[in-house]
């Protein structure tokens, strides 16, 4: 919101005048890099899938393509142990890095496959503000034949890069659905995190 | 039913109001209502998911989105009694309007010219009215055929069918057109989101616990209320969701 407003106060800089527009500009507050970073991030996420749904690529080649653009915009290794929460502490490295790899296999699949749904559709980014420690950068999708949605990206630098840690489909929090996910997968295998692993490996 | 059974019923169903709002999920009923979530399972594999595939197949879209548009436009005399039950005039004021365009230069409501006008669709029910009267959501419910609800939402369906001006008006043969486009339209619905209603049923681990989960937060989403269970959102203000995302 308030990077839209800055740039909208650009955009008047000329009609209003220099002074008018240093005044508006001084009156803004000041925005936080943070803030445009996330925005930033985001921008770049939506171009990759904007690109990914124009390309009209197979369906194997888009899940290759989202489980490429979940890697680079998205803290993989910070979902995947979060969707597997407490167990998450037990795991050995070696097992701890097989899970993450099955899980971004995991969500590329289960994703990737639905692009076909968004072909001639697209997203576009609305604007970013602090939400707690996160940063929450607000986006409409735009779908064939469906009304504007709303998807919110929740953006942390926590990792030491800017990456998206969550994402909210009409208030759907992806995380908390693919928690409720995981723990049923770890469920059904009795605790097991290898039988998990073999799960994800084929689920999606 | 009479006015007393109602108000009865009411008072039974949101006197289960437990949890505070958009805290989690309060479900005391779940050993029951996993029963009828595959007692649902079986109808959509039965009849609902064949039936929609049929009628998206063989029906072209103009036509589906006519009849979706027909059956819309005879909800919105209900929709417009809550808006003003809400104290939302403004939003019974544009829904009045878009109801007298799309009913006369839309063609009995097939199509929608109003949403061009400005005038889109604003959606309500008396679960949300029950809400901004301050009734809390209640325990969570899957309803057989229906689906996921909560007490408050399932009080305020039952209201809505006897709150419809529209149906004491129409007699038969028109109220069984109203009946089969808005059998219609949830077929159309079924099959435009078949991909993800199968992914959540068919293709989850756990699909009560999924279809629970996304019921609950996409209604909280619709009525404005923030989700303190929801993670990483702006709830997450002590940082222990955080904490547990970078434990270390």
């Amino acid at each position: 919101m308030e990077a839209s407003m800055t740039i909208f106060t650009l955009n008047n800089l000329s009609r209003r005048g220099f002074l008018g527009g240093l005044a508006a500009l001084a009156a803004t507050p000041a925005l936080s890099l943070t803030s445009r970073e996330a925005e930033r991030l985001v921008s770049g996420l939506v171009g990759d899938i904007n690109a990914a749904i124009g390309s009209g690529k197979s369906e194997a080649a888009m899940i290759g393509d989202f489980t490429r653009i979940f890697g680079r915009y998205g803290d993989v290794p910070a979902i995947a142990r979060s969707a597997l929460g407490p167990t998450a502490r037990s795991l050995s490295s070696s097992e701890l890095s097989s899970y993450t790899q099955a899980f971004q296999g995991y969500i590329g699949r289960k994703y990737g496959k639905r692009f076909r749904e968004f072909i001639g559709g697209r997203i576009e980014v609305n604007g970013a503000r602090q939400a707690g420690r996160f940063y929450e950068v607000s986006t409409t999708a735009f779908l064939r034949g469906e009304s504007p949605f709303e998807v919110t990206f929740i953006v942390s630098d926590r990792s030491g890069q800017d990456r998206f840690v969550n994402m909210l489909i009409e208030g759907v929090n992806l995380l908390a659905t693919e928690r409720v996910e995981i723990t049923a997968l770890l469920d059904r295998n009795r605790g097991n995190v290898g039988g998990l692993i073999n799960d994800l490996q084929r689920a999606g | 039913m009479n006015r007393f059974a109602i108000l009865a019923t009411l008072a039974f169903l949101t006197g289960c109001a437990a949890a505070p709002d958009g805290a989690g999920v309060n479900d005391p009923l779940e050993g029951l209502n996993r029963g009828v979530h595959g007692f649902n399972k079986g109808v959509d594999t039965l009849a609902l998911r064949p039936v929609s595939q049929v009628y998206g197949t063989v029906v072209p879209d103009p036509v589906r989105t006519g009849v979706d548009n027909f059956s819309d436009n005879l909800g919105l005399p209900g929709v417009i009694v809550n808006n003003t039950l809400q104290g939302d005039l403004e939003s019974a004021a544009s829904n009045t309007g878009r109801f007298l365009v799309n009913s006369t230069f839309g063609l009995l409501g097939i199509l929608d010219p109003a949403t061009e006008l400005g005038a889109p669709k604003r959606d309500t029910d008396f679960g949300e009215t029950l809400h901004v009267w301050g009734v809390g959501e209640g325990a969570y419910v899957e309803l057989p055929v229906l689906g996921p609800s909560t007490t408050r939402d399932t009080a305020g369906f039952i209201v809505d069918v006897f709150l419809d001006p529209l149906d004491a008006v129409l007699e038969s043969p028109e109220s069984d057109y109203r009946l089969g486009a808005r059998g219609a339209e949830i077929a159309n619905t079924r099959y435009r989101f078949g991909d993800t209603v199968d992914g959540i049923l068919y293709e989850s681990a756990d699909s009560y616990a999924q279809s629970r989960l996304i019921y609950l937060q996409n209604r909280r989403f619709e009525l404005g209320i923030e989700d303190p269970s929801s993670s990483l959102g702006p709830a997450d203000t002590d940082g222990s969701l955080y904490d547990d995302l970078y434990f270390e």
